[in-house]
């Protein structure tokens, strides 16, 4: 029997149509996402300039060798980034397991206690900074004032490294400790009472059944947590463009003392226009990332599960 | 702007016998004022910049600094629109934000169905192909995409903002995850029996059926495409902002207003404090499930 027309639309549609309706996004994410993800390696290897489209050449390897070998401003910036990872990381993962665990109790009021830990993490990260830059400021900033209670105070904090990265991580961990905390509540809520119902009966007290029994629970939790948190916080830009924002912001300060790779890939691409070298330095910072985040796997995977 | 996706919560190893979810300690007093202290810090910082944007500039660099909300509100967001183009940022702000979040509901949508509910060639093979494109960082093509931005001629235009944000990964993963547990195939099958194609079957069954998840997709599509600030600062000008790059132009005058600035950052977040007194609870109900990330 010869297949109708109808037949044939039918089977037409049931064999094309689920390639219509995926298109859409493999057609947009392909030109917008993958295309520039590949070309950035193939522009790493070229000397490039916005301003002289002309007179780019590929030059293999001499953006990386310059980087690597002859560019103090790198290094200094890669190590910025670790020390903010580390000044971020570790205190976000921390507090968001103490703030789980205290509201993983009988609570009134949990959905305004809930909401109210990840209202940070609503608010744009411009605006944020810019807030926290002035409650960090030397002459009136709230922080300082708070300080001078206790005979502190007048603390320049984006001059120094170490006050510049503090305040920095201050903004980072109040913007995302409360996110973590609301992953862990989930898991928590899902631990059977029974087994610290045991561990009464074993005599472990609160805190040992804090650390013995949650934390190892949570472990999946934790390592995502500290995944996710490692590779946000590797490409931290904004904070430090808009912590000292002028003519100096894209060096991070008047010393680059608080300048991270991020914040330098946009200082060479988008102010110097050097977007060969700009490449590299993002190739460089993907590859870090992974290295790090691959070790903060390793880490917290150690959490023991007895 | 990053969206990454959770594993599902794994289920946590049950006790033998009964494996009762009750008796959770009740909350002592101690854990009220601990609760009540990080609430307050939580939401200081938005606190303090509505309330310097309700003072006059001089009061700003007042020694006790002030805490309380002052009278000068409405003067001072008089100021904002006359004194800068935030009006300008606002606009576009809604048209970049608007157009992504309509955008990423539709084709997630209809790609989260596709892979959910209909059989074709390829189907494991391309979505683990956008499961894996989630992982990846943005910012590392930033230098190609403007260079062709530049070339489109779109640099400094809105839709160099709007249509690299036109699709995202998370999104159809995330609809296709709902699909798999809210559509059931009887539905579809007793749609092809009445006769519709796929596209009416996707525009009567699934949509409708979707319309929860949609929701709580396009709430923090628009949030995030709202608050994004590191693309749109590189391919636009400061003649046409959004709102965040308005901000960071306003912040880093030589002279700097920052009852101006705070005024406007709060400005700024109102339209995303107003989703999220109106969604709150979604929104907490999405990251719990560990389903979203901003």
């Amino acid at each position: 029997m010869a297949l109708t027309f109808a037949d044939r639309r039918h089977k037409w549609d049931v064999k094309l149509s689920p390639f219509g309706f995926v298109s859409p996004y493999f057609l947009i994410f392909g030109v917008f996402g993958l295309f520039p993800l590949l070309y950035t390696a193939f522009v790493s290897l070229q000397k490039r300039n916005l301003l002289d489209a002309e007179g780019a050449r590929f030059i293999g390897f001499g953006n990386y060798e310059q980087l690597l070998f002859h560019d103090p401003y790198f290094w200094n910036a890669m190590g910025n980034t670790v020390s903010l990872w580390l000044l971020t990381t570790i205190p976000q993962i921390l507090f968001a397991l103490g703030i789980a665990h205290l509201l993983n109790r009988r609570l009134r009021g949990r959905t305004l206690f809930r909401m109210g830990m990840i209202l940070p993490n609503i608010t744009s990260v411009a605006a944020v900074t810019i807030i926290f830059a002035q409650l960090f400021g030397r002459d009136f900033g709230l922080v300082n004032w708070v300080l001078s209670w206790f005979g502190g105070g007048h603390v320049d904090w984006q001059a120094g490294t170490a006050s510049s990265h503090t305040a920095i991580a201050a903004m980072v961990v109040w913007r995302w400790t409360g996110y973590h905390a609301l992953i862990f509540l989930a898991s928590m809520q899902a631990i059977p009472s029974t087994m610290y119902e045991a561990a009464t009966l074993d005599g472990a007290r609160g805190w040992q059944q804090f650390w013995r029994i949650t934390v190892p629970l949570l472990r999946p939790q934790i390592i995502f947590s500290t995944v996710i948190a490692t590779t946000g916080n590797m490409r931290l830009l904004a904070e430090p463009l808009l912590f000292n924002p002028g003519t100096a912001a894209a060096t991070g300060g008047s010393d680059r003392q608080f300048q991270t790779a991020a914040l330098y890939l946009y200082e060479q691409g988008f102010t110097k226009y050097d977007f060969g070298y700009s490449s590299a330095i993002a190739l460089i910072l993907a590859v870090a990332t992974m290295l790090v985040a691959g070790l903060s796997y390793l880490v917290t995977r150690r959490i023991q599960t007895d | 702007m990053t969206t990454v996706l959770t594993p599902a919560a794994p289920a946590p190893p049950v006790a033998p016998g009964r494996a009762r979810r009750i008796a959770r300690r009740v909350a002592s007093p101690w854990t009220y004022a601990a609760l009540i202290a990080i609430l307050a810090g939580s939401a200081f910082p938005v606190y303090w910049s509505f309330v310097v944007s309700s003072q006059t500039s001089e009061a700003v660099g007042s020694v006790p600094p002030v805490l309380v909300p002052g009278g000068h509100l409405f003067e001072n967001i008089a100021r904002v629109f006359d004194e800068t183009d935030f009006a300008l940022a606002l606009g576009n702000s809604m048209i970049v934000a608007g157009t992504i979040t309509v955008s990423v509901v539709l084709f997630s949508t209809l790609a989260g169905f596709a892979f959910a509910k209909l059989r074709f060639r390829g189907r494991t093979l391309l979505l683990l192909v956008v499961v894996a494109t989630q992982a990846i960082p943005t910012e590392l093509g930033v230098v190609p995409l403007y260079m062709m931005m530049a070339d489109f001629g779109w640099a400094g235009q809105l839709q160099a903002v709007i249509v690299p944000g036109l699709v995202t990964a998370f999104g159809v993963f995330f609809m296709r995850q709902y699909f798999e547990r809210a559509l059931p195939l009887e539905l579809l099958e007793a749609g092809r029996m009445d006769g519709c194609n796929s596209l009416r079957l996707f525009w009567h069954v699934a949509l409708p059926a979707a319309r929860p998840a949609a929701a709580v997709l396009g709430l923090f599509t628009f949030m995030q495409a709202w608050n994004d600030f590191f693309w749109p600062l590189v391919v636009l000008v400061p003649e046409n902002p959004t709102v965040q790059t308005a901000l960071s132009t306003l912040a880093s005058g030589y002279t700097t207003d920052y009852t101006l600035v705070l005024t406007a950052a709060t400005i700024g977040t109102v339209p995303v404090l107003l989703v999220f007194l109106l969604f709150g609870r979604q929104i907490v109900g999405g990251i719990m499930q560990g389903a979203l990330k901003g």
